[in-house]
């Protein structure tokens, strides 16, 4: 085998190394929809977040617009605190806007869902939503339920 | 008592051992900078290593990713989940399989033959004839091919990763219908750059260190004989292959675990 051919081989080789690397951050991972990294954080408080997590998405209307980026228990208002990184071309949300966490799918991950009020006035880095709606806990919808079947 | 003393001797033996292959490394690492000026043959390395490997990563990749698919989408199916299966399959095979699978396959493919090639050139006296030459068989020999398993390691797991990914779309997608859409926007969904790509990068360069280390000192370290070389051979795959899966474990108790 030549010099010639063993290099060509070689950098071949490396060049689909690299080319099966980079296909492997571009299309296997959330690469291309991180994108923006510079955005501004918002604060909801809830009464029970279920099982929502750090790096859930927060959506409006379905589209995701950031994530949750940290969660925390409040010890002055007895309630959990959602901080969440909303990116920065969404800054449309104003101050009534509401925030409720739901289920995608029946076993599928919770997500925050937010939606925008009427009022003029828009939320700024740092705000808190005031309007929020806690997680549906399925004991608890089943609790209800019974106590509505057993009090007829 | 003598059975004390053959377990202390081989104690002994067994730290001398790993005593001498830290010092080799060592040397080694030491020796790397001098390749600079001569970079063919590293590109010489690369070809007898990586590119001559290709061929067992391409199909074993391919296949175990149509394993992944086809075992993913049964149990899956069971509670309705399939679209699931471009997410088991990828982080499957960018965490775990991809690093080591291809580390286990280049400790056998690529690591033996290294053994077996530095083995015979000492049992043949090309290394003692380098050093009458005033050749430092460390910067001749071993280096270039340990610095060649290093760089080789990561792209082999890399491709590897690629085409079992495309195996199981090939399964998942093509033959068992599921959604297409669903396969890919569930795995970019789930498998993110920094937690999973990167740490599968990170796992594959240390394997491959670790497996090439352990071949070159296995093939320097042999007894120059033709029985000396076959045993070198063994050790290497046997070593490497447990290295390899030992160190997974703690890697991936380091970066995926909260231990």
């Amino acid at each position: 085998m030549t010099t010639r051919s063993t290099e060509i081989l070689v950098g071949a080789f490396v060049a689909a190394g690299f080319a099966a690397l980079f296909m492997l951050a571009m299309k296997v991972s959330n690469l291309s929809s991180m994108g923006n990294n510079e955005g501004y954080t918002l604060a909801a408080h809830f009464e029970n977040i279920g099982g929502l997590k750090v790096r859930s998405p927060v959506t409006v209307a379905g589209v995701r617009v950031g994530r949750v980026s940290a969660i925390s228990y409040d010890k002055d208002r007895y309630k959990a605190r959602v901080s969440m990184s909303i990116d920065a071309i969404h800054d449309y949300f104003s101050i009534d806007t509401a925030a409720s966490i739901y289920t995608a799918g029946l076993l599928g991950e919770q997500y925050v869902a937010l939606e925008p009020g009427a009022e003029d006035e828009l939320l700024k880095a740092g705000d808190v939503i005031e309007h929020t709606q806690s997680a549906m806990v399925l004991e608890e919808i089943i609790g209800n339920v019974l106590v509505k079947l057993t009090t007829k | 008592m003598n059975a004390l003393q053959r377990l202390g001797r081989w104690a002994l033996g067994v730290f001398e051992r790993l005593g001498r292959g830290h010092v080799f490394l060592l040397q080694v690492l030491i020796s790397l900078p001098s390749l600079i000026t001569r970079p063919m043959l590293v590109i010489r390395e690369i070809f007898s290593v990586g590119v001559l490997s290709l061929l067992i990563i391409l199909v074993s990749g391919l296949f175990v990713g149509m394993v992944l698919g086809l075992q993913g989408y049964v149990n899956f199916a069971k509670f309705g989940a399939e679209e699931s299966l471009g997410m088991f399959v990828a982080l499957s095979l960018v965490r775990e399989l991809g690093p080591v699978v291809t580390a286990l396959l280049f400790a056998g493919r690529a690591g033996s033959a290294l053994s077996a090639e530095i083995g015979l050139m000492k049992a043949t006296e090309q290394l003692s004839g380098m050093e009458m030459m005033a050749v430092d068989p460390l910067k001749r020999v071993i280096a270039p091919r340990f610095l060649a398993g290093v760089i080789s390691m990561p792209l082999l797991a890399g491709i590897f990763s690629m085409v079992g990914v495309y195996g199981g779309y090939f399964v998942g997608v093509g033959l068992l219908g599921v959604d297409e859409g669903a396969f890919w926007s569930q795995m970019q969904g789930k498998v993110d750059l920094r937690a999973d790509v990167v740490n599968g990068i990170i796992k594959s360069v240390v394997f491959g260190i670790v497996a090439t280390w352990i071949a070159v000192f296995e093939g320097y370290d042999a007894v120059p004989t033709s029985e000396g070389i076959s045993r070198a051979t063994t050790r290497t795959v046997v070593n490497s292959s447990l290295a390899v899966l030992g160190l997974d474990f703690v890697l991936t108790a380091l970066m995926f675990g909260d231990l």
